[in-house]
């Protein structure tokens, strides 16, 4: 049967699902080939998969299960602030992992806020480094992610569920048992699953608050034979190893997983007749306030510990911030000229493949990608001379994903209700793109490349394995200075790294929505 | 001559046949019950439906094959006749070049254009800016100035109130009889069939019957369009 006439083609979103697929896919045929098995895995490798899984479990269980009353409370309660504190739930996916480290041992470290208070009444200061550092700061980033998708759930209970059984005289006990209970039941495994997942592939953390035997992940342990040992073959078989787990998880996870994501309306006005009482009243309000002040307090920390350095920030921190906007730059180029044809294809529903290559990028870590390109550049080019352009690149496919969640419903909304009005009117291919689907799509197309921004930005990944001393990007230069015990100049490096992710989020965002029409 | 043999369009699944002719210059209404086939016929036509056997022709040219911009129609749709993010002298200008690369003569054309719809002056507006109306009077502006031969109306003014519709349903028929083009509109009311068709096209249980006038077929319905009509 004839296909139906579409305004607009999907041979170039197929050619760059292509392109990712075959730079992903090749990354791991030569991790694949390269990796050696001989000697097996050490006691030390399996000691990595075994804390890499429980300290995934952990993250995600505790995550989950502070997240669970916290959403409750949100959802229960109208105060003022409640809209922005829950936009700032957001945050945490844009903001560098480095600076959160930081901000976190601004505050639970061994020189930190609690330690010093500690010391007044003659305890001995905390310890952050190791399994409880690590799950500590991925609570820090995952719980307001676990917050977001269980209120998203309490959100999408209808208001006249809520009035029904408030007018059959249902308390909070009864609320909980006819309408929350099933939601949760629900919603949690994959909420479960996605921060597991998520977690499996956790490199900056480890790198910054675990090592050592005991506290040493997959993607440090690849890392670690990589810088370390230069052991190529080891680097490889662990990488093998890493693709098998999260591959795994991220299946499961996308079983699991709700059509939805992060950033769908969170406000619609439920009135809720239960949960009155002064106990309640007094339980949610600490149980907010607790949690946005696990969340504000470390950002607050950083911003104190970084201003005094920001007058005199060493050249280093300078030439690596140019470096890093120059990948953030490329990055975000990268990201768009892949996720825009490959968003109109799926969106003209030539989805298969093409969907396939764009969920690639969370199934692969970002080591492991970055493991595979060292493998073939090494024997060709010194890899320390393309430690930008591969990082951007990689950055660019792990963005990739979210990018084409972004702009896939826009494309698909234009499309259905322009398509057949541009066809008639002789504007399929280029006119259409140009005059209909980008300036429609142009709020979407702000909020991807803003993500992806910030996301390169940040990141540090690929890059601890590519650079010398030569070549830093900025959260790297943030980590040696840390190495390097220069606490100031690394809390001002952040500050500085903090305000540049956020900036470009914002300008891009912003830029997409300027003047735009509805 | 608009030329239909034995044509069957499939609309996902479902198939409408239609054999018949309708004469240049005609103005037939398309009427049936609801799920029918009418928007089927109408998309068939405009090439959003693809022809499974038949033939299709205007004129002697063949039309079976060929894209929707490449057939020589207009048309309109039941809404979203207009890009929301362009002006009203944009949307209008779409159908002189659909890349809006426009000549200061084909901007002067797409004024007069819209002072014809009684739009003088708005063209700088976004079609939010403008009432029910008046967005349907700027989509008929991009019509007339299409100049195609054939006029597809897939219900448009469904929208609009009672004496809004008469309105356009009025400066429809004077941009056509000024065109002289064929006009093929799908309708629900037979009072609009009356007030400007002079033929009418029943479709009915899958099939498009061949056009015959308005008042005969209206005032003696057959077993079919009385089941309809109630």
């Amino acid at each position: 049967m004839a296909r139906r006439a579409q305004p607009i083609g999907h041979r170039s979103g197929v050619g760059a699902a292509a392109i990712v697929a075959a730079l992903i896919l090749g990354a791991l045929v030569a991790v694949a080939l390269r990796a050696e098995s001989g000697r097996g895995l050490g006691p030390s490798d399996w000691g990595a998969v075994q804390f890499t899984v429980v300290q995934a479990a952990l993250s995600a269980g505790f995550s989950v299960a502070i997240a669970v009353p916290v959403a409750r409370a949100l959802a229960r309660r109208r105060f003022p602030g409640r809209r922005i504190l829950i936009a700032l739930l957001g945050a945490p996916f844009i903001l560098p992992v480095i600076v959160a480290v930081l901000g976190l041992l601004a505050v639970f470290g061994r020189n930190g806020w609690i330690s010093v208070a500690l010391g007044w009444i003659g305890l001995p200061p905390l310890q952050i480094y190791g399994l409880h550092g690590v799950v500590l700061a991925h609570v820090f980033f995952n719980l307001p992610l676990a917050t977001r998708l269980i209120l998203q759930g309490w959100q999408e209970i209808p208001a006249e569920r809520f009035r029904l059984a408030a007018q059959l005289g249902a308390g909070p006990r009864a609320m909980w048992q006819l309408l929350e209970w099933p939601m949760l039941r629900q919603i949690v495994p994959s909420v479960l699953a996605v921060i597991f997942a998520i977690c499996l592939t956790s490199f900056a953390v480890a790198l910054t608050l675990g090592g050592g035997p005991g506290a040493t992940t997959i993607e440090l342990a690849i890392y670690q034979a990589f810088r370390f040992d230069f052991d190529l073959g080891r680097a490889a078989l662990l990488s093998c190893i890493q693709i098998a787990l999260t591959g795994t998880a991220a299946l499961i996870a996308l079983r699991t997983a709700r059509g939805d994501g992060f950033g769908s309306g969170l406000d619609r006005p439920v009135q809720r007749w239960d949960a009155r009482g002064k106990a309640a009243r007094v339980l949610d309000g600490g149980l907010i306030m607790l949690a946005a002040g696990f969340l504000l307090v470390p950002l607050a920390a950083i911003v104190l510990a970084g201003l005094p350095g920001l007058v005199d920030l060493p050249v280093t921190v300078l030439a690596a911030t140019l470096n890093s906007v120059f990948v953030a730059g490329i990055s975000t180029l990268v990201t768009l000229a892949l996720a825009l044809p490959m968003a109109i294809a799926v969106a003209l529903g030539r989805g298969g493949f093409v969907e396939f290559s764009g969920l690639l990028g969370l199934a692969a870590s970002p080591l492991v990608i970055g493991t595979g390109f060292f493998v073939v550049i090494y024997p060709v080019v010194d890899p320390a001379l393309l430690a930008l352009p591969v990082t951007a690149l990689v950055n660019a496919l792990m963005a990739l994903p979210f990018a084409l969640r972004i702009l896939v419903p826009r494309a698909r909304q234009v499309i259905d209700r322009y398509g057949r009005l541009a066809l008639t009117l002789g504007m399929a291919g280029r006119p259409f793109l140009r005059r209909v689907l980008l300036p429609r799509m142009r709020a979407q197309i702000g909020f991807a490349a803003g993500l992806s921004a910030a996301l390169s930005m940040g990141d540090l990944g690929v890059i601890t394995l590519f650079a010398d001393s030569e070549r830093a990007t900025l959260p790297l230069q943030v980590y040696r200075l840390m190495g390097a015990y220069q606490m100031q100049a690394a809390a001002a490096a952040a500050l500085l790294l903090l305000a540049m992710s956020m900036a470009l989020f914002w300008l891009l965002d912003r830029g997409g929505r300027w003047h735009a029409e509805a | 001559m608009l030329k239909l043999e034995k044509l069957v369009i499939d609309n996902g699944g479902f198939e409408l046949s239609a054999d018949f002719t309708l004469a240049a210059g005609s103005k037939a209404a398309i009427i049936g019950p609801s799920g029918a086939g009418k928007s089927t016929l109408i998309g068939g036509i405009a090439g959003f439906h693809p022809i499974v056997s038949g033939r299709l022709c205007w004129n002697g040219e063949n039309l079976t094959g060929a894209t929707p911009g490449a057939r020589p129609l207009a048309m309109l749709f039941q809404d979203g006749n207009l890009f929301p993010h362009l002006s009203i002298a944009q949307n209008v200008g779409l159908g002189l070049n659909p890349d809006l690369r426009l000549s200061a003569a084909q901007w002067d054309r797409v004024n007069q254009a819209l002072a014809r719809v009684g739009l003088e002056g708005m063209g700088t507006r976004k079609p939010a800016a403008l009432s029910g109306g008046q967005q349907s009077r700027a989509a008929l502006a991009r019509v007339l100035i299409q100049g195609r031969p054939l006029l597809l109306l897939d219900e448009p003014f469904a929208a609009l109130g009672p004496a809004l519709k008469v309105e356009m349903l009025d400066l429809v028929d004077t941009l056509v009889a000024e065109t002289k083009a064929t006009l093929l509109m799908v309708s629900h009311d037979p009072q609009d069939a009356r007030r400007i068709a002079d033929q009418v096209i029943l479709v009915a249980e899958g099939a498009a019957h061949p056009p015959r006038e308005t008042i005969s077929l209206l005032d003696n319905p057959p077993p079919a369009l009385r089941a309809y009509l109630g």
